[in-house]
């Protein structure tokens, strides 16, 4: 499958609006991501093809950063802070609350492909801490014990 | 500026502003380091250069710093071996170490690597984790290089030299922290054509030679012999690493002037010719097995009878100037075209009268302005083609300069540079490996890149011209080293004569080079043959003896034939059975360059001696002494300073050929095998013969075959056999016998210039435009492949590209032909298929070997 | 409110941002108007004036860094001057950018217009974190509006200034907040720091001049320039000018931002989180995020600003608070810490790359209680061979040894306690 015409304009204007291909390049993935999730061999080859650098070019700035995932991904990626405040106040109960009800550890998707859950880096909500990112909008919950998982994953928080 | 600094409390001149680690290495204060490297600068990733700086007589304290990124100043005073220092060395090590699998054991690089001098410089030596160590995948890089991800210390230097230093794109470092990876997006062969330098640029065993690996012996239990690369007319010094009579590994040979730290592909995989399926053992006659004696018999009457001689550009300078004393000089020929006989004749003209100075390959990193016209360099001079991707980063260096940024502060250059490229002009007819680090680009047909060349002179002269032409005029006229390089790669001969009418309108600061297509091509021609092929075919009908040469690469195979045809007897010596060797009915095999001490003249005219690296067999001896043996000339046991004294008195213009390495007996026989070689009773010859019968010293180089005599800085760098010395077993220790890193080596650059400037402007050549029918012939090259015994060369074989003819797809549609036809060229059936490429001049058709066709070429479909 | 609270007095305590029209109507962007009508130069020595120090962690101070920067056409090379606005906050415990960002993008916008005329910047990025998704958009809609006002853009306001201002999100990794990896982040490769010297100023984005302010930093600018250098420095209870965002997390009631005086005492701050939960009792705190050593109840009093933490042998970091009850236990602190660090390493240095897993797997075997007496050496080798500035190629191994070192130092007898059996305080022995 070639690269989608609108997500092709994306990227161009990417490319115009960070001065070239080169610092352009994180963004592409970016819109790669939003639009699928997470970034295919194919897909990365085509925007390399399109930005005009090298796979390989491409790919070493891809598997640098933590947020580009090069692998597929769940129709929600959970991001579960690790930091120590979150610690601090339940976060090891509320990890093992969440893996016991998706069934799955850190960087596994749920077998049904709903759900990823991630470990994070501090989330920058200590004051709400333990605190999660869930969704495409990253959004902040917290504090969330482990009783509120059931709430959360049915869309209730 | 001088600055005086204390290094271990001895007291050294040194440059202000230079890294404190180069200071160190050029003043022989070994200082532990991995990231650093002499062509590549300085990044402060592996932290193994610390030492202690205080930076001037009231400094007590002092401070622990990275050498590597510390400026010398004046008065400073540092201490290697400060306590705090050596124990964050030993540190660095041991953290390096955490998860390096000490499989030394197993390890190719083991007893050569720099992380074990490393290791034992540092002083670590206990583990003191148990935790499980981190592996990697590892990949299929292609013929010539192993990858064992599991030994990577993170240096760095692999992904520094292929991506920035060699303009390679499809190599790279994934992932971040402790799981950072090394290699290529996917598996498959490395794409640059300077990939095989991984192989020494890496300082552990993660990227080894693939070849050595696969013909494995022990770092020392090797004979190390100075060779010359034969692959193309840069003649790069490389070193050939031998065991039990066969090539084991090719190495890069320092040179200063030339190839510095880095080899090609070609010249790194080219020698394996020499262990080739397709070597001749035995002298054979129509295809059958006939006595030695009886061979010489035959040819000794074929010269007799007024034999024609065809030297090879391919063969050393005493070959060729045996085949012309034994035939003489009005019999012989040069083994190529007419055309190429002359336009390289007249190459050499030019440089004789050229106001411009004669470029090294050194010179042409520092070059401040380029023109290279007509030249696939990469393909053709890969080495030269890597030094001016080096010129490319003058204008950057320069702006960061500005800025106080030194050049050897590599990362930091490369941003303060602000991207600025030097000027660099590229016209060629096809987009060019190099055009990335261009400024100008430029693509002209074939017959029009000399009108351009002209065109800059032109505007040198201050006459009109076109615009680009001026663009580049203005760019080579305001550069204090502008560079120009040509060469025969066009086939053509006016490409050379529109860079001489530049060199001579920029005057004496401008350096040139020319490129011949190989490694004796000016050895033959300062040899004076009558003319090439087509010549020879004029000549009368006569037995040909044909020298190491495979017609079929260098001329059409019409001429060819006509010429093997019309011989009544044609004689080859080779040492490889190829296409003319199997229409030869004498063939004569000989000493392959792995067994033959010879002299080839590079492109700078510089002659210089490659050193048989094994014995020849009784069967096949140096093509020289089986020349000499058919004339019966030079005595009953002749040496190469009998040919090369013979040569002089011939042609004094040669005398310096002899100077190029020193006579075998000046000194005491130098060893060839390190002090380490285990079995030196068993050695070679165990075995085969008792020991004691056969010379200990080679009668033509001077070389010992063994571990006893000369060797370390008493030893000429002409005959050096490699600088490791005791804690320094890898290629880093090559720093210590360079006189600046990077610069001449101690006690001088091997090679002797062999150009005389003469006044006398020659004749210009001009390209005859051809009437008639047909397309025009754009000579195709690769890196990998260009004549005979590159593709004999296993590993270089399997990356030689299939042969190619590509056509403008306007021509193919007036021709009638799609992509992939099969065709007929000149009437013979065309092993490729053809391919379409817009970029093609319309009008042309691009051809891969053989280099000397006629400039029309018919082309049709296969009926 | 605005008058001792500069910083957030104008939020809203729904953290949405406001509109261009309800920020004027609080008196956004008259600070634009009156720094167009100064030169640069008055700009960067009001500011000098103010002592305002980074927020980023290091307490540079501003203006010195700002100074740095050459006029236009002075420089060697071409292209314009950069104002980098530092927005990548992944410090662990640290979560003020978060607030400005989100809730007060137009006084984000309004210092970075400001600050981008004072070093002669043409060129403005804000850089943000990924996962501040409502803080990206709250900046890209405020850049909008204020396009559309002719805030940015060229010729702005009709002073002759132009600014082209925008967002890079980065794509995760905390080493893209070290001000020359957030560089090579920009510039489209692996986010590597680079040498210093040559500084940012001299070459940074591109090889141009350039500066990397932090987000609270560029806030307080705009302060600054409405209401004079005097009254900002009086803001402050010590030396060092304005207020501080101070943030409480961890072991406290109420985990909390909280604007305050610079110089403000933890003890006061921990108070206004509601005191420390848990057991109740303190027994450390780190007192700007996760690099800053450990600080223990006899510090509680010290103001906390960047001179008087570095006297504590802390830092002041990122000032917000990460507070340890006497049932939490620093070496599993240190531990979180030193996963986080070493997974975060660029992988560029040795120490840092092979030196913080190393570190981080003896952190967890002691609290497993699988560790030797030998492991522990290990982490004091550590911390002395690899912290010291200048061991390793930039600060991030420095800071993650701050907290082990003062680990050390300060709780050495619990540490070895934790050999016998791992955590003595998770098994209730203390
Ligand atoms: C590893 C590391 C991470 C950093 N992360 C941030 C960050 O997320 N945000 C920030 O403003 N500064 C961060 N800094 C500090 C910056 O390098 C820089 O000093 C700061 O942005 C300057 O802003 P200031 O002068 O306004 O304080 C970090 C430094 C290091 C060494
Ligand atoms: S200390 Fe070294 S490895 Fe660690 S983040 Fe800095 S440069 Fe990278
Ligand atoms: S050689 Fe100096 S840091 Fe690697």
């Amino acid at each position: 499958m070639t690269l989608p015409e609108p997500l092709k304009s994306q990227i161009l204007h990417a490319v115009a609006e960070d001065g070239g291909a080169k610092p352009a390049m994180l963004e592409a993935l970016r819109l790669v991501q939003q639009a699928e999730g997470w970034v295919s061999d194919a897909r990365l080859a085509q925007v390399a093809d399109l930005l005009g650098v090298s796979t390989a070019e491409l790919d070493s700035i891809a598997t640098f950063y933590s947020l580009i995932f090069r692998k597929p991904v769940g129709q929600t990626v959970i991001m579960l802070c690790d930091g120590a405040s979150c610690w601090m106040n339940g976060g090891d109960a509320l990890r093992d609350a969440l893996m016991d009800r998706l069934g799955i550890g850190y960087g596994q998707t749920t077998a049904d492909g709903r759900y990823t859950l991630i470990n994070s880096a501090c989330v920058g909500g200590c004051d709400r801490a333990p605190a999660l990112l869930i969704g495409p909008g990253r959004r902040l919950v917290g504090p969330l014990s482990p009783d509120g998982v059931a709430a959360l994953l049915e869309g209730g928080l | 500026m001088t600055a005086r600094v204390e290094l271990n409390g001895r007291w050294f001149d040194a440059t202000e502003g230079r890294d404190l680690l180069s200071t160190c290495l050029e003043n022989g204060v070994d200082v532990p380091h991995f990231c650093w490297h002499g062509a590549l600068g300085s990044v402060g990733a592996c932290r193994l250069c610390a030492v202690r700086v205080y930076s001037g007589p009231d400094d007590t304290m002092g401070r622990i710093e990275m050498s590597c990124m510390t400026p010398v100043r004046d008065g400073m005073r540092v201490e290697v071996e400060d306590a705090e220092a050596g124990r964050f060395r030993a540190h660095v090590i041991e953290w390096l170490m955490l998860n390096h699998p000490h499989d030394c054991a197993v390890c190719e690089e083991g007893g050569a690597c720099h992380l074990q001098d490393m290791t034992v410089a540092t002083g670590h030596r206990n583990r003191r984790s148990d935790a499980p160590k981190r592996t990697h995948a590892r990949q299929d890089l292609g013929p010539f290089l192993t990858h064992e991800m599991n030994r990577c210390i993170a240096c760095y230097r692999c992904v520094r030299f292929y991506r920035d230093y060699a303009g390679g794109t499809d190599f790279n470092v994934f992932g971040a922290h402790d799981r950072v990876w090394f290699g290529r997006a996917e598996a498959g062969a490395l794409d640059s054509p300077f990939a095989g330098n991984l192989a020494e640029i890496c300082p552990t065993g993660v990227f080894d030679d693939k070849q050595w690996s696969q013909h494995y012996a022990r770092p020392w239990d090797m004979t190390e012999t100075p060779a010359i690369c034969t692959h193309c007319s840069v003649g790069c010094n490389i070193t050939l690493h031998e065991r039990a009579g066969t090539l084991r590994k090719v190495q890069n040979r320092y040179h200063g002037a030339i190839n510095g730290f880095f080899l090609c592909d070609r010249g790194r995989f080219g020698p394996w010719f020499v262990d080739a399926p397709g070597r001749i053992t035995a002298p054979r006659q129509n295809g059958t097995a006939i006595a030695p004696d009886a061979a010489i018999a035959l040819a000794r009457q074929a010269v007799a009878d007024g034999a024609i001689g065809i030297g090879s550009p391919r063969a050393s300078l005493e070959a060729n100037f045996a085949l012309r004393e034994l035939v003489g000089p009005d019999r012989f020929f040069a083994g190529v075209s007419d055309a190429e006989a002359a336009q390289v004749a007249r190459m050499l003209a030019i440089l004789q009268t050229t106001p411009a100075s004669l470029a090294t390959i050194k010179d042409f990193e520092s070059a401040d302005a380029a023109l290279i016209l007509g030249e696939d360099l990469t393909a053709t001079a890969p080495r030269a083609a890597l030094a001016l991707r080096q010129a490319a980063r003058g204008a950057e260096k320069a702006l960061a300069g500005e800025k106080g940024v030194p050049d050897w502060l590599d990362q930091a250059v490369r941003v303060a540079g602000e991207g600025r490229r030097s000027p660099i002009a590229i016209v060629t007819p096809l987009p060019d490996a190099l055009d990335d680090a261009a400024t100008h680009p430029l693509r002209r047909a074939p017959d029009q890149v000399a009108t351009f060349g002209f065109a800059i002179a032109a505007a040198l002269r201050g006459e009109p011209s076109d615009p680009e032409a001026q663009a580049v005029a203005q760019a080579l006229a305001a550069a204090h080293a502008p560079l120009l390089v040509s060469g025969i790669g066009l086939s053509r001969a006016e490409p050379a004569e529109a860079l001489a009418s530049i060199a001579a309108a920029l005057g004496a600061k401008a350096r040139i080079a020319l490129f011949p297509a190989e490694a004796n091509s000016f050895g033959l021609a300062l040899l004076s043959p009558k003319g090439g092929l087509e010549s020879a075919l004029a000549a009368n009908p006569a037995p040909l003896i044909v020298l190491e040469n495979d017609l079929y690469h260098r001329a059409d195979s019409a001429t060819v034939n006509a010429l093997l045809s019309r011989a009544p007897l044609t004689i080859a010596l080779d040492c490889l059975d190829t296409a003319t060797t199997a229409r030869a009915a004498l063939v004569l095999p000989v000493a392959s360059m792995a067994e033959a001490t010879g002299t080839y003249i590079n492109n700078e005219t510089r002659a210089q001696r490659s050193l048989a690296a094994r014995r020849p067999t009784d069967a096949a001896p140096a093509a020289w002494r089986v020349l000499a043996q058919i004339g019966g000339l030079l005595g009953d046991a002749p040496r190469l300073d009998d040919v090369l004294a013979a040569l002089a008195a011939r042609s004094p213009a040669l005398a310096g050929a002899a100077l190029a390495a020193p006579p075998a007996t000046a000194l005491p026989a130098v060893a060839r095998a390190p002090e380490s070689y285990s079995g030196r009773t068993a050695h070679d010859l165990a075995g085969r013969v008792p020991q004691g019968t056969l010379p200990h010293q080679d009668p033509d180089s001077g070389m010992g075959w063994s571990m006893e005599g000369l060797r370390g800085a008493g030893v000429p760098p002409a005959l050096s056999t490699g600088p490791h010395r005791p804690g320094m077993h890898s290629v880093s220790a090559a720093y210590a016998a360079q006189t600046t890193i990077g610069g001449p080596l101690k006690g001088g650059d091997p090679g002797v210039l062999l150009l005389v400037k003469s006044e006398t402007q020659g004749q210009a050549l001009t390209d005859p435009t051809p009437n008639g029918d047909g397309l025009r012939w754009l000579p195709l090259h690769s890196p990998f492949a260009a004549t005979e015994t590159d593709l004999a060369s296993p590993p270089l074989a399997a990356r030689a590209p299939a042969q190619h003819l590509l056509l403008h797809p306007d021509d193919a549609t007036r021709l009638g032909l799609t992509a992939g036809a099969q065709t007929l060229v000149d009437g013979q059936p065309c092993a490729a298929p053809v391919t379409l490429d817009a970029a093609m001049p319309r009008g042309w058709v691009g051809l891969t070997a053989p280099r000397g066709r006629s400039p029309l070429v018919t082309l049709g479909a296969v009926p | 409110m605005s008058e001792t609270l500069p910083l957030t007095g104008r939020a809203r305590p729904d953290r949405s941002p406001h509109t261009l029209a309800e920020w004027r109507a609080v008196g956004g962007y008259a600070s634009v108007e009156r720094a167009l009508q100064m030169t640069p130069v008055q700009l960067v020595d009001l500011v000098d004036a103010a002592n305002l120090n980074g927020r980023g962690g290091a307490g540079f101070q501003a203006a010195k860094k700002w100074r740095f920067m050459p006029a236009v056409g002075t420089s060697p090379g071409i292209g314009t001057n950069y104002l980098i606005v530092n927005g990548d906050e992944m410090e662990p415990g640290a979560f003020k950018d978060r607030f400005l960002l989100e809730a007060l993008p137009h006084q984000v916008v309004e210092g970075a217009i400001i600050a981008a005329y004072a070093t002669h910047s043409r060129h403005a990025i804000i850089l943000i974190r990924d996962d501040y998704r409502a803080g990206i958009s709250a900046i890209r809609r405020a850049i909008a509006a204020a396009e559309a006002a002719n805030l940015l853009g060229t010729n702005i306001l009709g002073s002759g200034f132009n600014l082209h201002l925008r967002v890079h999100p980065s794509a995760g990794r905390y080493i893209v907040g070290e001000e020359t990896a957030l560089i090579s982040a920009l510039e489209g490769g692996r986010a590597i720091p680079r040498k210093r010297p040559p500084f940012p100023a001299q070459s940074g984005l591109w090889g141009r001049p350039t500066t990397v302010n932090n987000v609270e930093t560029i806030s307080l600018v705009p302060h600054i320039v409405a209401q004079g250098a005097q009254w900002f420095r009086a803001l402050s209870r010590t030396e060092e000018g304005g207020t501080k965002l101070y943030g409480v997390s961890g072991m406290v009631n109420r985990p909390q931002l909280i604007e305050a005086p610079m110089g403000t005492t933890a003890r006061e701050l921990i108070d206004r989180a509601g005191g420390v939960s848990g057991t109740g009792v303190l027994r450390c705190f780190q007192p700007g995020g996760g690099a800053t050593p450990f600080l223990e109840p006899a510090d509680l009093d010290t103001p906390m600003d960047f001179g008087h933490m570095a006297k504590a042998h802390s830092m002041l970091g990122t000032g917000t608070l990460i507070v340890l009850d006497q049932g939490t236990c620093p070496v599993a602190v240190t531990a979180r810490h030193m996963a986080f660090y070493a997974r975060e390493s660029c992988g560029w240095c040795t120490p840092c790359r092979e030196g913080l897993p190393w570190a981080a797997r003896i952190l967890t075997a002691l609290e497993d209680g699988t560790a030797t007496p030998r492991d522990i050496d290990i982490l004091r080798m550590t911390a002395a061979e690899a912290g010291p500035r200048g061991r390793t190629f930039c600060d991030l191994m420095g800071g993650a040894m701050g907290p082990l070192a003062s680990l050390l130092s300060r709780f050495g007898d619990l540490v070895e306690a934790h050999l016998d059996g791992g955590c003595p305080i998770r098994r209730g022995l203390l």
